[in-house]
């Protein structure tokens, strides 16, 4: 493959600019704290030059940040003493030190999020009218370290070294300081009457209310039953999780799971789930007045306890307007972190197609007889004239065509070009009276051991992971798949002879499927390149390798994810690919690159499955923690985050005109996104397992979805997308209103006997294509 | 519930007597108790999040089972290393065992030999991984039921299955048939019996009647036809389908003589077929036209030969499941009552629902009768329309009055009135009344109403003489020119071993035993030798209308079946198994010289019965 001229790589100095860059864009306070990295008291001291410490005495927060420093060193006795003479109360430490750390992340993701600022100020209200003296935020070690992962968590894309952050074992001090902040003292019998005193609260506000409100519950049960089980109050913990972990929505129960296991102190350590509690916020979305309601009760009942809470892990994103129904919030909530901040989907996202390269089309000969007897100019204008307006139209969204550098086009890529285009004449117009045909490849004798499939993009190849380590290529054409000769036998043929590509495959290696073995262990994630030279395939042994499907070698293995790699994916213009896994990271690559040219950062579970944007400019990923987020290729930075899902996302598919997002979960729902307003627009109920492959038909008006139980089913892509066009009220404030069109929508359910299925794909000219391994 | 479940995985720990039963197995006994609680709870928390890490590597490997490498992935996960020797096939390694007051899972480790091992042939290497496709790409229709497979029809499913395709479903589950079972057994026809086959067809659709007769009755007797069986079927219902376009009548009453004589052969089980019969004898039921020229051929002959045939096969085949009779009926109401539907359908669907038996008539016809009336008044007195319709009309307004006066007469109490009957039945009502009166006095004569009316027994071979003891009191045997019957219609004595010709083997006769106020039986007697037949082999409870073919009674005072009542009938049937009951084209003549002895049989029988008898049954 021909690397690419002035690329993401090349400039690598670049690329540190632009890091740097985005720092700035940060604001002082990012500065700041960056200049606060190196954990010495005479730094921490220097903190208290924070612009955000609004009206604190300077003694004061030298005070505070030598107690932080003694603490830190275990001598407790002279913190007591220390405080008893500077008459700090006693649990003044510990939260408002938490809580500057909550405002300091809140600032440090400030370039993503405007709300910070608001969030910080409401914060220092808070803290005056609810207790005198030290209200200044400090910026202790503890509190720059705890930012600090933060910071990782959220911008390790630009900053490589970071990629271990969440691995367990080797970030204990970092996991310390995280979970500091629940060793806050109350009496744990009262967590109990404090919950309940909140429930009776919202149970009896307004209706309208009520459904806002009631989102709070699960994070504030979350929050207090993590901080009973770090203050080892163990019994009261169980006591407090049997009796409200009920009353939380059906789709936290997986997380419940997890938290029901968790009763001892020792097993917050390397936690993950806890982890991800801890360092990310919670989002809310609740409306002023629901929030107005919300804040003053609280303060009427003097509640510190939940409003700590509240204040330090909860994000709430406050909007005007009407408050949000149950079903509006239950369609968008379910994710580790609750919903997506309505800044983080504000991005402008180019999500136009490319300009297609102008390529002449040599016609067949047929045609060229046909035009013999016609006159040859008559009919060549009007064909180059249809195809030129269609590339030539600009698409106002689309990016420009050098926003990444993509490689050119080499010759077989046009000819390639020409295929499609001209397989595409041929192609069925697909629509609710007119349903493709589906063939149905069922792999035998797999023994459950199928884990990904692909098909190349003219349907010419089908290659599938095993969980034995194997790859194997099966060809589906009558044409056999042959090796290259040997170097020595290269050597012997005419290489001026015209069918020079033919004399260099080996006859006697012709076969119908070849394996390739490399992986040591389950291969999860499998694609072709666009030429059908290479294949990608990702496993459980942390590499994503590189074949080739002319000599059937390994040419490259990627090594950097340590964890299993869940799934790869060649960009539709080749040269890049994406990678994602369990170390929650997703990572951009050149093939002739060892090393990834971007991480993409900021999922708090693992990666499940990554997809290209059909422009290459994007890249979507799905997750565990039940978002899927939309990365620009260009900066490494997160445009899109969508919630909603109930469970981990197992398919991702772009429609071909790259407006729209489909994704599939283990929850059997297919939701549709609006990838320009960042908006939900559709929810496609029917399958009863995980939904493990999504397609759009090759003009977008029919999905495909395939899932584990046993079927295959159509949807109407166009009326889906119809029907909300219109609507600008939606787009303007981000509250969606789903109705429950699912069976409208789908158009067939066509069942297999007894097999999962794991792919689908459309061919050019609109027949679909299904495998799964038959499990008897 | 949700709540309940959640309750539940929050306190499920490992017993500390597991910890106990662990410790002292690596050496450490005297375990305290609290040390046992402490390590059960960080153990049980441990495995837990183990096997949530699994799940997530069984979710990418996209099963539904967790396996035991799953376990070690996660493991690996965590740095910690795998657990190796659990690779086993079994769902659960473990066993239970519980006594001594501990229950316990254990894994059951086997002593192995090792010469075992190294002496056992190695087993066979596992099949590899293949990827199939249907041959042919077909969209998989979720409604369509999926097809049982006919294991006579195997053959055609193979051979069908590569050209035609099925569905997707279908077929995959054929391919993976293949892997798992062993390749089904390919019906190969040997070389005698395709020669058989094309000397039986041709025979059966040529023009030589003995021929013909020659080979209804093999079909009919031979017991080794089966897996001929599908070709015959595919042969007819082809055969129906062209002969039904080119109307040939002649044809199509050969193709019906052969389902009638498939069905007389006791060794063939036609279920599996009745989806390429059934459509056939339907469609020579009530086909629109089923003769180049309506108005003169007899193509209502063949229209109740094949009612009769339907009925038949509607009771022999008709179970809950497949509901043949209850398909069939619906399907002959519904042209029925269509108006535009022509006489001949009409025809046909009538003499269909007629033949299904009296409760059929009652409920589906009777009620249709004045509308009908109604209809052929229009023909019959209207303006001219067209000859072949008033032949219509004509023929169904018999059919009515044939089917409809043994019922009225059942179900109506005397006396019969013409006024009432045309205020019930509207045009036909006199006529009805005519007819009902006459059934009632024929019913007075006798128990038996023979009026078949297009049966003639053309089998010109004698197979059998006749006795008859109780009427003439000759019991000398008779050749059957004396009597007249065609040799098929066999008159036996109720007195078993009396033939004085043996009869061909297997043949069927039903003898039917009447008395006042019980039900009628069947008897079906097999003579399978002249002269040691047992006759009485089993007792079928059957309406009567089922026994189209010849009938005869006879007084019957022999002792051998008569047991202790003196006076009872015997009606002796000869079930035609060697293709008795024939049907001739073009000619609707009646035996009379049977109908002639048996009326006075059946005279003297009924004058010395009670009369109530003659209404009981029908006969």
């Amino acid at each position: 493959m021909a690397a690419v001229q002035g690329g993401l790589v090349d400039a690598d100095e670049d690329k540190d600019i632009k890091t740097e860059a985005s720092n700035d864009s940060w604001g002082n306070n990012n500065a700041n704290d960056g200049r606060l990295l190196s954990p010495s008291p005479g730094s921490s001291a220097s903190a208290g030059s924070n612009k955000s410490a609004a009206g604190a005495s300077e003694e004061q927060q030298t005070l505070l940040a030598v107690l932080q420093f003694l603490r830190k060193n275990k001598l407790t006795e002279s913190v007591e003493i220390l405080r008893r003479e500077a008459g700090l109360p006693e649990d003044s430490l510990e939260p408002k030190g938490a809580e500057s750390s909550g405002a300091g992340s809140g600032g440090a993701s400030g370039g993503v999020d405007l709300e910070g600022g608001d969030a910080s100020s409401l914060l220092s209200r808070v803290t005056a009218s609810s207790t005198a003296g030290a209200q200044a935020p400090t910026k202790g070690p503890i509190q720059s370290a705890a930012w600090l992962t933060d910071k990782l968590s959220h911008h390790s894309a630009s900053c490589p070294t970071a990629k271990l952050t969440h691995s367990a074992g080797e970030d204990q001090p970092d996991v310390n300081v995280v979970l500091s902040a629940y060793s806050q003292q109350g009496d744990p019998a009262l967590y109990e009457v404090y919950y309940s005193g909140l429930k009776r609260f919202i149970e009896s506000v307004l209706d309208c209310h009520r459904a806002e409100l009631s989102q709070v519950f699960y994070p504030l049960f979350v929050h207090m039953y993590l901080e009973l089980v770090y203050n080892n109050h163990e019994s009261e913990a169980k006591a407090f999780f049997e009796k409200f972990s009920g009353d939380q929505e059906c789709y936290y129960e997986d997380d419940l799971r997890v938290l029901s296991s968790l009763t001892k102190k020792e097993h917050m350590r390397g936690n993950e789930t806890l982890l991800d509690f801890r360092t990310s916020k919670f989002v809310l979305r609740i409306s002023r007045d629901s929030y107005q309601l919300l804040k003053r009760h609280l303060q009427e009942r003097q509640n510190n306890q939940i409003w700590n809470i509240i204040q330090e892990h909860l994000y709430i994103d406050i909007f005007d307007g009407m408050p949000r129904s149950k079903s509006q919030i239950d369609a968008m909530s379910g994710s580790l972190a609750g919903e997506a901040k309505r800044e983080a989907n504000k991005a402008k996202v180019y999500y136009g197609l490319l300009k297609e390269p102008e390529i002449e089309l040599p016609l067949d000969d047929e045609d060229e007889e046909a035009e013999n007897e016609e006159g040859k100019p008559k009919k060549k204008k009007p064909k180059k004239d249809s195809l030129g307006s269609k590339s030539k139209k600009q698409d106002p969204n689309a990016p420009s065509q050098n926003r990444i550098p993509l490689p050119e086009l080499k010759d077989s890529d046009k000819l390639d070009k020409i295929m499609y285009m001209k397989e595409a004449t041929k192609r069925i117009r697909l629509g609710p009276d007119n349903l493709p045909s589906i063939c149905f490849y069922s792999f035998l004798n797999a023994y459950q051991g199928l884990t990904a499939v692909d098909f190349t993009d003219d349907s010419s190849l089908i290659a599938g992971g095993f969980a034995d380590s194997t790859v194997r290529v099966w060809s589906v054409t009558p044409k056999k798949l042959r090796k290259v000769k040997s170097a020595a036998d290269l050597n012997l043929i005419d290489k001026e002879s015209d069918d020079v590509l033919e004399r260099i495959m080996d006859e006697k290696t012709a076969s119908e499927s070849k394996i390739l073995c490399g992986h040591s262990g389950p291969v999860y994630g499998i694609s072709f390149s666009p030429d059908r030279n290479y294949l990608l395939s990702s496993s459980e042994d942390g590499t994503v390798r590189l074949w080739s499907l002319q000599t059937f070698t390994c040419l490259v293995g990627y090594k950097g994810h340590n964890y299993p790699v869940w799934d790869t994916q060649f960009s539709p213009h080749g040269y890049y690919f994406v990678s994602g896994g369990h170390d929650r990271v997703a990572r951009l690559w050149a093939t002739d690159h060892y090393q990834p040219l971007r991480m993409f950062s900021g999922h708090l579970a693992d990666v499940t499955c990554t997809r290209f944007h059909p422009n290459s400019n994007y890249v979507a990923t799905g997750s565990s923690d039940r978002t899927i987020r939309l990365w620009d290729v260009l900066n490494g930075n997160c445009v899109r985050i969508f919630t909603g899902h109930k469970g981990p996302i197992h398919a991702l598919a772009f429609s071909p005109n790259g407006k729209f997002l489909a994704s599939g979960a283990t929850d059997g729902r297919v939701l549709l996104w609006d990838i320009g307003h960042g908006l939900m627009v559709g929810e496609l109920k029917g399958h009863t397992d995980t939904i493990y492959s999504l397609r759009f038909s090759r003009d977008g008006e029919i999905l495909a979805s395939g899932s584990m139980d046993n079927t295959v089913r159509l949807w109407d892509a166009t009326k889906a997308f119809d029907d909300l066009e219109t609507d600008d009220f939606t787009a303007a404030t981000g509250h969606i209103h789903l109705q429950d069109n699912s069976q409208e929508l789908l158009l067939g359910t066509y069942m297999t006997k007894s097999t999962p299925v794991i792919h689908l794909h459309f061919t050019r000219r609109n027949l679909l294509l299904a495998a799964g391994a038959y499990n008897p | 519930m949700a709540e309940e479940r959640r309750q539940k995985q929050c306190s499920v720990i490992l017993p500390t007597e597991s910890m106990k039963a662990m410790a002292e197995s690596v050496g450490v006994g005297q375990l305290q108790e609290e040390s046992c609680v402490a390590i059960s709870e960080e153990v049980s928390y441990r495995i837990k999040e183990i096997a949530q890490d699994a799940l997530k590597f069984m979710h990418h490997g996209k099963r539904r089972k967790l396996t035991t490498s799953d376990i070690d992935n996660a493991l690996k996960l965590k740095n910690v290393e795998p657990l190796y020797g659990f690779q086993s096939q079994e769902f659960i390694p473990f066993r239970f065992a519980s006594g001594g007051g501990r229950e316990l899972h254990f894994y059951e480790e086997r002593e192995v030999d090792l010469s075992d091992i190294i002496n056992t042939p190695l087993p066979r290497v596992p099949l590899d991984v293949s990827l199939k496709a249907p041959k042919e790409q077909q969209k998989a229709e979720s409604t369509e039921p999926l097809k049982v497979a006919k294991p006579g029809q195997e053959e055609e499913a193979a051979i069908q299955g590569k050209s035609q395709g099925a569905t997707a479903a279908d077929g995959k589950g054929k391919e993976k048939g293949l892997i798992r079972l062993k390749p089904r057994s390919t019906h190969e026809l040997s070389v005698e019996q395709q020669l058989y086959y094309k000397e039986i067809t041709e025979a059966c659709v040529g023009s030589c009647e003995a021929k013909r007769a020659e080979a209804l009755q093999s079909i009919a007797t031979d017991p080794g036809l089966y897996q001929m069986l599908p070709r015959f079927s595919t042969f007819i219902s082809e055969g129906v389908r062209v002969n039904v376009v080119q109307n040939n009548l002649a044809l199509l009453i050969y193709l019906m003589r052969m389902v009638k004589a498939l069905m007389d052969n006791p060794t063939l089980y036609l279920e599996k077929y009745l989806h390429e019969l059934i459509p056939a004898v339907v469609t020579c039921i009530v086909s629109k036209q089923l003769c180049l020229r309506p108005d003169v051929d007899n193509h209502w002959a063949l229209r109740d030969f094949a009612a009769r045939l339907m009925a038949q096969s509607c009771k022999t085949f008709s179970t809950t499941t497949n509901n043949i009779q209850s398909r069939i009926t619906k399907t002959f109401t519904k042209s029925w009552l269509d108006d535009k539907t022509q006489w001949t359908t009409r025809y046909g669907c009538i003499a269909g629902l007629a033949e299904l038996g009296p409760d059929v008539i009652k409920t589906l016809i009777l009620p249709r009768l004045t509308v009908e009336g109604a209809r052929i008044k229009a023909v019959m007195e209207g303006p001219v329309v067209s000859n072949i319709d008033k032949i219509g009309a004509d023929h169904v307004q018999s059919l009515l009055l044939k089917h409809c006066a043994s019922v009225i007469a059942k179900i109506r109490p005397q006396p019969d009135n013409v006024e009432q009957y045309r205020t019930d039945y509207g045009y036909l009502g006199p006529m009805l009344c005519s007819h009902v009166m006459k059934a009632r006095t024929q019913a007075a004569l006798q128990a038996q109403q023979v009026n078949r009316t297009t049966l003639t027994i053309t089998q010109p071979r004698p197979t059998l003489s006749v006795s008859q003891s109780g009427l003439s009191g000759s019991t000398g045997p008779r050749t059957p020119s004396i009597i007249k019957v065609p040799s098929s219609l066999t008159l036996m004595s109720p007195r078993p071993g009396t033939p004085s010709q043996p009869s061909p083997p297997a043949t069927k006769y039903i003898v039917m035993a009447t008395s006042a106020g019980t039900a009628t039986t069947q008897q079906v007697i097999t003579l399978s030798s002249s002269q040691s037949a047992s006759p009485v082999t089993s007792t079928v409870p059957s309406a009567t209308s089922t026994l189209q073919p010849l009938v005869k009674l006879e007084s019957g005072s022999g002792p051998g079946l008569t047991g202790s009542r003196p006076l009872q009938k015997y009606i002796v049937v000869s079930l035609p198994s060697s293709a008795s009951s024939s049907l001739e084209p073009k000619s609707s003549v009646i035996p009379t010289s049977i109908s002639s002895t048996s009326l006075e049989a059946g005279m003297k029988m009924e004058r010395s019965e009670s009369p109530g008898a003659s209404t009981q049954s029908p006969h």
